[in-house]
């Protein structure tokens, strides 16, 4: 690990400030995907600055009858919130088939949102990678690419967003309020936060330098059963090989979320028309333009398999 | 002969500062960073002062900024019962326990938990006064070579306390009602433990002992 200086910040704003003083500075706030790539110099940051005291850690519920959660509310505590469990059941699901109990209690919200893929070429400091190091090129293309991305990549990039919990997010339309070094807020939809990779795969957000998620805010319930169905290649503690995220209404319209496919969730609100039609109708819409290889193929029938699954056990009393 | 009573691991700490020492002639002036912030010649570390309580007793280090919370435990205040094994939070043999609840030590750094209550191995039992955690892992002979032990204990102490907290977990059927204490529930928070030697289901009929289920 490179050495660094090392402060707590106080307030959000204070924070902002302080990751501005020297350049590659971060936000520390669980450090459970930071720390691990410091250890391998992936991230290299001079200094951190403790985001963990700025009481960011409550989940409100707000004016427009949704929920507002802190930056800082750890994926354990946002799984077992009682109105998370009983109005956003497909955000409790995507949290708890995550990671282990260990990473969820230190795990945040915000931190989830902003961890990096798990490409395993992007954690081998011997091989290209453009996300790495801009440039470089892709050592993925042309490697081994079973885990990697079949939609919305590019000729610089082919890795996939590793959360469960922002495929939730996006199905439920959450929204990501933030603040800037300058004092200024904004919210951004979560729809608009991810980036794809393009040409510039090492840029994976629209975050400004030194800009701070505050929370993370939900609209109202919007009733319906809630599903979040993740394949993998053992039954816990491992990332997905593709997920499914839906909220389906008892009329068969409803809303879904893809993991394991792309660089950032994947969601295509006119593919969801055809949900009362069955999964190969969605899967036809939502995957349109699929690039696969040889080794990722299976990523397609196994997404409409795992659909066709999440709408048979929601026809169910 | 009574001075030379030194462990390997003494000797080992010996050298390793003696060579620190030698390449890092001043800490003094570890809190300048170089102009633009990165450089490829070696920087000084950086050193900073944490107070935790371990195991009930009020502990105050000096470490380097980089010292993980699991290296804070095992190199500065020697309890060494607590495992580093894949150092990536992978394994979970160096889990331990923080303000009330289980997390793997080695990523987090010791600077982020001023103030904090940490629980090892060692605090949970001795061998005269074993935890009955510990005591049922010896029971049902729940290890092999013992190397991820401390960090199943730790943890299985946890999944007991998360069940009666009612935290649910990825095979609770019900959101809405409280997780069941049940083999299925147990085998899925413990999934962030690996056992090289495989005594999972030794280590699963422990839990269910002193959690007094039914398997």
């Amino acid at each position: 690990m490179k050495v660094f200086t090392y402060e707590r910040a106080r307030t959000p704003a204070e924070a902002a400030a302080a990751v501005m003083r020297a350049e590659g500075s971060r936000f520390i706030a669980g450090g459970t995907n930071l720390l691990d790539l410091m250890k391998l110099e992936i991230e290299t940051p001079p200094h951190l600055v403790d985001v963990n005291g700025l009481g960011l850690d409550r989940i409100e519920g707000t004016s427009e009858g949704g929920l507002r959660i802190g930056a800082l509310v750890r994926n354990t505590d946002l799984a077992a919130d009682a109105r998370v469990r009983r109005d956003y059941g497909v955000l409790s699901r995507a949290l708890l088939a995550g990671a282990s109990q260990q990473l969820r209690n230190k795990a945040t919200t915000a931190g989830n949102l902003l961890q990096r893929t798990r490409c395993p070429y992007f954690y081998d400091t011997n091989m290209a990678c453009n996300k790495r190091a801009p440039g470089s090129g892709c050592a993925a293309i042309g490697g081994y690419t079973r885990g990697h991305a079949i939609v919305g990549a590019s000729d610089a990039c082919i890795a996939t967003h590793p959360s469960d919990m922002a495929v939730a997010m996006r199905v439920l339309d959450a929204n990501v309020e933030t603040v800037k070094p300058d004092g200024g807020t904004r919210v951004i939809p979560i729809a608009e936060f991810h980036r794809l990779p393009g040409n510039t795969p090492h840029i994976e957000h629209v975050l400004a330098p030194g800009e701070l998620i505050t929370a993370v805010t939900l609209p109202k319930p919007v009733g319906g059963k809630h599903f979040y169905r993740k394949v993998r290649d053992r039954a816990s503690y491992a990332f997905a090989l593709i997920s499914v995220a839906a909220i389906v209404q008892p009329d068969g319209k409803g809303r879904v979320a893809l993991g394991g496919v792309a660089h950032k969730p994947w969601r295509v609100e006119a593919a969801e028309a055809q949900l009362p039609r069955g999964g190969k109708a969605v899967v036809d819409q939502l995957l349109a333009g699929a690039k696969t290889t040889e080794e990722n193929a299976f990523k397609i029938p196994l997404v409409q398999r795992t659909l066709d699954g999440v709408l048979a056990d929601a026809k169910k009393g | 002969m009574d001075d030379l009573k030194l462990t390997r691991r003494d000797l080992l700490i010996a050298g390793a500062l003696t060579a620190t020492a030698a390449a890092v002639p001043s800490v003094a002036g570890a809190q300048a960073q170089p102009a633009g912030g990165r450089v490829d010649s070696p920087t000084p570390p950086v050193t900073s002062k944490v107070a935790l309580t371990v195991n009930g007793q009020s502990r105050q280090l000096d470490v380097d900024t980089r010292t993980t919370l699991l290296d804070a435990l095992r190199e500065h205040l020697h309890l060494t019962g607590t495992k580093k094994g894949c150092d990536q939070g992978q394994c979970g043999a160096c889990t331990v326990i923080v303000d009330g609840r289980r997390i793997n030590s080695c990523l987090t750094l010791a600077v982020m938990h001023n103030g904090a209550q940490v629980t090892t191995i060692e605090g949970l039992g001795t061998p005269d006064k074993l935890h009955p955690m510990q005591a049922a892992f010896v029971k049902h002979d729940g290890y092999q070579c013992g190397y991820c032990t401390p960090g199943q204990i730790c943890s299985a102490v946890s999944v007991l306390d998360e069940i009666r907290k009612g935290i649910p977990s990825h095979v609770t059927g019900d959101l809405t009602q409280a997780p069941l204490l049940s083999a299925a529930e147990i085998r899925e928070r413990m999934s962030g433990n690996i056992c090289r030697c495989g005594a999972y289901s030794n280590i699963l009929d422990a839990i269910v002992e002193v959690g007094g289920g039914k398997a």
